[in-house]
């Protein structure tokens, strides 16, 4: 079967099955998938303009009345195709902890305090070449209960939208260096070495601005067709 | 070629995100509300339950639905056929509530082509995520009363016939109200595609 969205590439991805990160055992399908051809369905998918996202969305800095604590930073990159093309016009979801390592959501336990100046989520289109930025505090580490003295690596978690609903990717970013990658099994699920350190952000100092914030690039590579069009198809 | 980023979990904190739902100090771009007060076509609701393979309620999940509207029209660019009808975006997310539930409100979508030019059946894409998921998996909702329509469907006749009944919503109720429960492991596991 000749899919317009190649599958070789989603090898770059996890497995659903890791036994090591113990929440996917009973939330993995044991049946295999069923391959299908990609129909005008899975070749579209939803189309947003500038009235979704309002103008702070993007600034997770200025949504209360004070500033979060924390360290700011900036966050920056491309979303493109596997093609390198950048992807225009998509939606960027980001949701995070604060600088303390706590969420704002309500069965977030962990005994570190919440910041009433930092909500953690944040939104923006990208422009025409694919471009997005954020400005937010860097998210602490913080604790789960996986396995003993289980901690999770800094990150932000991103949710995007590409050309298509097949495009649809959930991934989270993490901070270039920290020490807790090799002991956690979320990161540590997706099996090649590259794939893994594409999640990691680089440090930009080009961009970092002086006397306010550093800067982080994180390109967001998403699935794209090949150079089929999709017209044959229809 | 560039290698693609790879997907990680939405985990269990994603709610005040992509979720709020007035819940939080955030607003919701997305809801599970896709009529919109122009649409035509059928009004329906679809409702569900998320289940582990212990058989318990996956309460943080979530769902997004993709679909055309009543004509069979995609709203996207990419749709190069006449115009989508009205403001409907057929696009909708819902986060499950405490007992994994879900429910989208919505119009029966129209025919869509298939890969030969033959029109699939009725039917509504669904991409599952949750905390324990490493990547999102993808259905699709048919409906039981398009019976001839789904035998003659090129996506459900790649299922082995004893599961498809898995992909197929259930009419209930006030007549307006299907059913669909997802399974992601063991018994009735539900039918996920490889696309």
């Amino acid at each position: 079967m000749t899919l317009i969205y190649p599958l070789e590439s989603t090898k770059a991805y996890p497995p659903r099955l890791f036994p090591d990160y113990k929440s996917t055992v009973k939330r993995s399908p044991q049946k295999p998938l069923i391959l299908m051809p990609h129909t005008l369905s899975e070749l579209t998918g939803p189309v947003y303009g500038h009235e979704t996202v309002r103008p702070n969305d993007n600034d997770l800095t200025v949504q209360h009345a004070g500033e979060p604590l924390g360290e700011r930073i900036i966050v920056h990159g491309h979303v493109q195709d596997e093609d390198g093309r950048g992807v225009p016009n998509v939606l960027v979801e980001l949701w995070q902890a604060n600088s303390c390592g706590r969420y704002v959501h309500v069965r977030d336990q962990h005994p570190a305090p919440l910041d009433p100046n930092f909500t953690g989520a944040g939104r923006a289109l990208s422009d025409s070449t694919g471009y997005y930025r954020f400005v937010t505090i860097k998210p602490g580490a913080y604790p789960w209960g996986n396995h003993h003295n289980a901690w999770r690596p800094a990150h932000i978690h991103f949710s995007v939208f590409g050309h298509s609903f097949l495009s649809r990717l959930v991934t989270q970013m993490y901070f270039p260096g920290d020490p807790l990658f090799e002991f956690d099994p979320i990161f540590n699920s997706v099996p090649d070495e590259k794939a893994r350190m594409r999640m990691v952000s680089s440090f930009d100092l080009e961009n970092t601005k002086p006397e306010w914030a550093l800067c982080y690039r994180f390109n967001i590579v998403l699935r794209g067709r090949n150079a089929t069009p999709m017209e044959n198809h229809s | 070629m560039t290698g693609l980023t790879p997907s990680q979990t939405v985990g269990p904190f994603f709610a005040y995100g992509l979720t709020p739902n007035g819940e939080y100090q955030w607003n919701d771009v997305f809801t599970n509300n896709l009529i919109t007060p122009d649409v035509t076509g059928e009004q329906i609701r679809i409702e569900g339950q998320v289940f582990d393979g212990d058989g318990a309620p996956v309460p943080d999940s979530m769902l997004e639905i993709w679909q055309a509207d009543s004509q069979g029209r995609f709203a996207d660019p990419q749709d190069k056929r006449a115009l989508p009808n009205a403001a409907f975006k057929g696009f909708g997310r819902c986060g499950a509530n405490p007992k994994g539930e879900f429910a989208f409100d919505t119009i029966k979508p129209g025919q869509v082509p298939g890969p030969d030019g033959k029109l699939q059946a009725p039917h509504i894409l669904m991409a599952v995520f949750a905390r324990g998921m490493l990547l999102q998996l993808y259905t699709r909702i048919y409906f039981d009363d398009e019976a001839e329509r789904n035998a003659a469907d090129p996506v459900l006749a790649l299922v082995p016939a004893d599961r498809r009944d898995t992909l197929i919503a259930k009419r209930s109720g006030n007549g307006k109200v299907y059913r669909f429960d997802i399974r992601l492991q063991g018994e009735g596991e539900t039918v996920f595609f490889q696309v």
